[in-house]
């Protein structure tokens, strides 16, 4: 495209100096054809972005300042409100303990995912019998639609007759199993442990994409210099691998903030709202309580959550890369 | 970046809006004017079977072929939003009691009396939910409610009588309390579904929706409180649905549960299970029960196609006629709203009998506060939970709930 416009504005003033209208004619269109078949291509990647992308985002904010709810989808009536629906969402009581919770929740999964993730990549690194095949069976929870993953789940963390609590009571120093998703205190953690199983995948399979890119001599040259062990992941794998750890830092923290499924399958937001996050009571301010407008400004919440850690990630890299 | 479910949901709903806006009941004048179409949640058996023989009674009685389509029970109010902005509503549609006045407030719906269609007979809760503005949008054939079950062979080995009053049920409930054996369940998740068992306690005891931060409410939630306390109930209650409380007492888990007659059933698979079934305990002996009503009620959208709308009005007559409410209640274990039918049903069915008394007393969620009440239940569920395993007491749990 900027080739393009860049040869456009070279040939303009060409024209009127060689004064043959002929040779013009001859170029212009052939130029202004390329141009047109050029912006053609774009224009379904365009379409798509604005259909799927540009429309559903204008809308969301359009709705966050409008009072939304079930009658607007009959009447087609939905005052402006100003920013009443932002200030209804914030000021409730149950948004602190969201923003809170999903914050932890957030940082919780990524540490989680991440730590393991790439602890595993690392030990598929080597090659041993059935490595493949492991390596493969590790990809399951990816798997698994998330309502099953989350039932199965859900009996196994039952406080009275789950796996999970059997096998801890059977042990000598354990009176009682914790309630795991009955407990305020212990529910958050639950589910933290449960979306980090299922983040472990996707940070593995990408982080060992990534180690398999980093040329085997650097090691060889490192190991002459007596860098191995811990000097050498320091040293040859960490920086070798920052470009994909900043990829899956970034996607893993989007994909973790608009984190639904996991928490309505297990606690749905409870007990007492010790899971309840932006996500899900964005979705129960929308279509549990109808009230639309409040579900689109938490949503909103959400985008700026996004945008906020994208910004303030990608700046500290770019210093630290220059660096 | 991604803005949570909220407006990837609301996407096809908004494109919806966009498709539909010109055709002005075009989705109704397209269709074959003898053709109804409707729209139900009833896609389980035995719902789905007994409710297409029903239908198809009506749709030869009225004269008209049928297009009926079952969606699952939660994407029904989603898919009438969608038709409702895209002017494609079904001419019969089903709703689930609570939403009738949310729907009717929406203006979807046409009122029924237009069409000469009565309330003669019907129990008072259930006119109360079908109304809106004083105006009746929607007719109910069945009703359900919650009742206590209680395991008979457990009861008889322990020498015990199912209890009567909230003493009785807390001493009753703590002597069977044994082993892995809890003494009774019921659903204090934070859902509708909390809400719904929780109202029996609440009303019985003359607490109220619109303002639950009352020594009646409270005392009602200290009730639960104790039986969690005194390890007579799992504290898995607040993450457990109906569903799940039908579970454990099947499995042996609970010697009582708090559940409604949808669960026959289920239950019915497990043939070693004696079980038998009596009101919910009052507070004081000889006290009144006062129970929601659930179950779902017949409407009629507003299509914009008038001949179509009274033959649907028609149809809707025709669901609520003595022969299919007694069919519907026997086939589908609901009671007639209309007690002067129960006796059908109950000599057909016995173990509907506890459930069909309190068809008088029966109370409808939405009675009081109409389309606020989505707004309340939210605050009765987040308040048990609060004080079932949040921490506090009842008293502070319900203030902070209503003030929240």
């Amino acid at each position: 495209m900027a080739d393009a416009l860049v040869r456009g504005g070279t040939s303009a003033p060409a024209a009127p100096v060689t004064a043959r209208p002929g040779g013009g004619r001859r170029g212009r269109p052939g130029r202004r054809g390329q141009r047109l078949v050029e912006a053609l291509f774009l224009v379904p990647a365009a379409l798509y972005l604005l259909l799927f992308f540009g429309y559903p985002v204008v809308k969301n904010v359009v709705m966050s300042f409008q009072e939304y709810t079930t009658r607007t989808f009959f009447t087609g009536e939905a005052p402006f409100v100003g920013v009443d629906n932002y200030v209804n969402v914030v000021t409730s009581p149950v948004f602190d303990r969201a923003l809170l919770n999903t914050v932890l929740f957030t940082l919780g999964s990524i540490a989680g995912q991440f730590v393991l993730g790439l602890a595993i990549a690392l030990f598929f690194q080597r090659r041993f019998p059935l490595s493949g095949v492991m390596r493969s069976l590790i990809l399951l929870p990816w798997l698994i639609p998330m309502i099953a993953g989350s039932a199965v789940w859900r009996w196994i963390l039952d406080a009275d007759n789950g796996v999970l609590n059997r096998v801890l009571e059977a042990l000598p120093f354990v009176d009682a199993g914790p309630q795991w998703l009955t407990s305020t205190s212990l529910a958050l953690v639950a589910v933290i442990g449960v979306n980090i199983w299922l983040g472990i995948p996707f940070n593995m399979t990408i982080l060992y994409g990534g180690l398999q890119e980093i040329p085997e001599e650097l090691y060889e040259a490192g190991e002459l210099d007596g860098a191995t062990g811990w000097r050498a992941f320091r040293h040859i794998t960490w920086p070798m691998l920052r470009p994909v750890v900043t990829v899956v830092l970034v996607l893993g923290v989007v994909y973790t903030l608009k984190v639904l499924d996991v928490i309505l399958g297990l606690t749905n937001g409870g007990p007492a709202n010790s899971t309840q996050l932006i996500s899900t009571l964005s979705y129960d301010t929308s279509f549990r309580q109808f009230d639309f407008g409040g579900g689109a400004a938490l949503g909103n919440v959400l985008v700026l959550l996004s945008l906020v850690f994208a910004i303030v990630y990608l700046r500290f890299n770019r210093r630290a890369v220059d660096e | 970046m991604r803005a949570g479910l909220a407006f990837a949901l609301a996407l096809p709903l908004a494109l919806g809006a966009c498709g539909g806006g010109s055709g002005g009941g075009g989705g109704t004048a397209a269709g074959d004017p003898d053709t109804l179409r409707v729209l139900d949640y009833y896609n389980d058996e035995p719902n789905r079977s007994v409710w297409q023989g029903v239908l198809d009674g009506c749709a030869t009685e009225v004269g008209v072929s049928i297009e009926r389509e079952s969606v699952p029970g939660e994407g029904l109010i989603q898919r009438v939003l969608q038709a409702s902005s895209s002017r494609t509503l079904p001419d019969v549609l089903m709703l689930d009691n609570p939403d009738i006045q949310q729907i009717a407030a929406s203006g979807a719906l046409a009122p029924l009396t237009d069409f000469g269609l009565g309330t003669e007979g019907y129990a008072e809760g259930v006119v109360d939910a079908s109304t809106y503005d004083g105006e009746l949008y929607a007719l109910q054939p069945v009703t359900n409610t919650i009742a206590l079950f209680y395991n008979e062979q457990v009861f008889e080995e322990a020498g015990l009588t199912p209890p009567t009053t909230w003493e009785e049920l807390k001493t009753t409930a703590a002597a069977l309390t044994e082993g892995d054996r809890y003494g009774v369940a019921f659903s204090a998740t934070n859902s509708y579904e909390g809400t719904w068992q929780f109202l029996p306690f609440m009303w019985s005891n003359g607490g109220d929706e619109a303002d639950i931060a009352t020594p009646e409410t409270a005392e009602a939630l200290q009730l639960w409180v104790d039986l969690l306390r005194d390890g007579s109930a799992s504290q898995s209650v607040v993450t457990w649905g109906q569903g799940d409380v039908n579970d454990q007492f099947k499995a042996g888990n609970a010697a009582m549960m708090v559940n409604g007659p949808w669960n026959f059933g289920s239950l019915a698979e497990n043939p070693d299970l004696r079980y038998g079934v009596v009101p919910i305990p009052a507070p004081e002996a000889g006290g009144t029960v006062v129970s929601p009503f659930g179950g779902e009620a017949w409407t009629v959208p507003q299509t914009g196609d008038e001949e179509k709308m009274a033959k649907a009005a028609e149809f809707v007559q025709c669901l609520n006629s003595d022969e299919n409410v007694v069919a519907a209640s026997v086939g589908t274990n609901t009671v007639p709203t209309r007690p002067e039918l129960t006796d059908d049903a109950v000599a057909q069915v016995p173990e509907l009998e506890s459930f069909a008394e309190q068809v008088p007393d029966l109370r409808a969620r939405t009675g009081q506060l109409g389309e606020e009440w989505p707004a309340a239940a939210t605050k009765i569920y987040t308040a048990v939970q609060n004080a079932l395993v949040g921490g506090m007491t009842p008293e502070d749990a319900l203030r902070q709930a209503q003030d929240g």
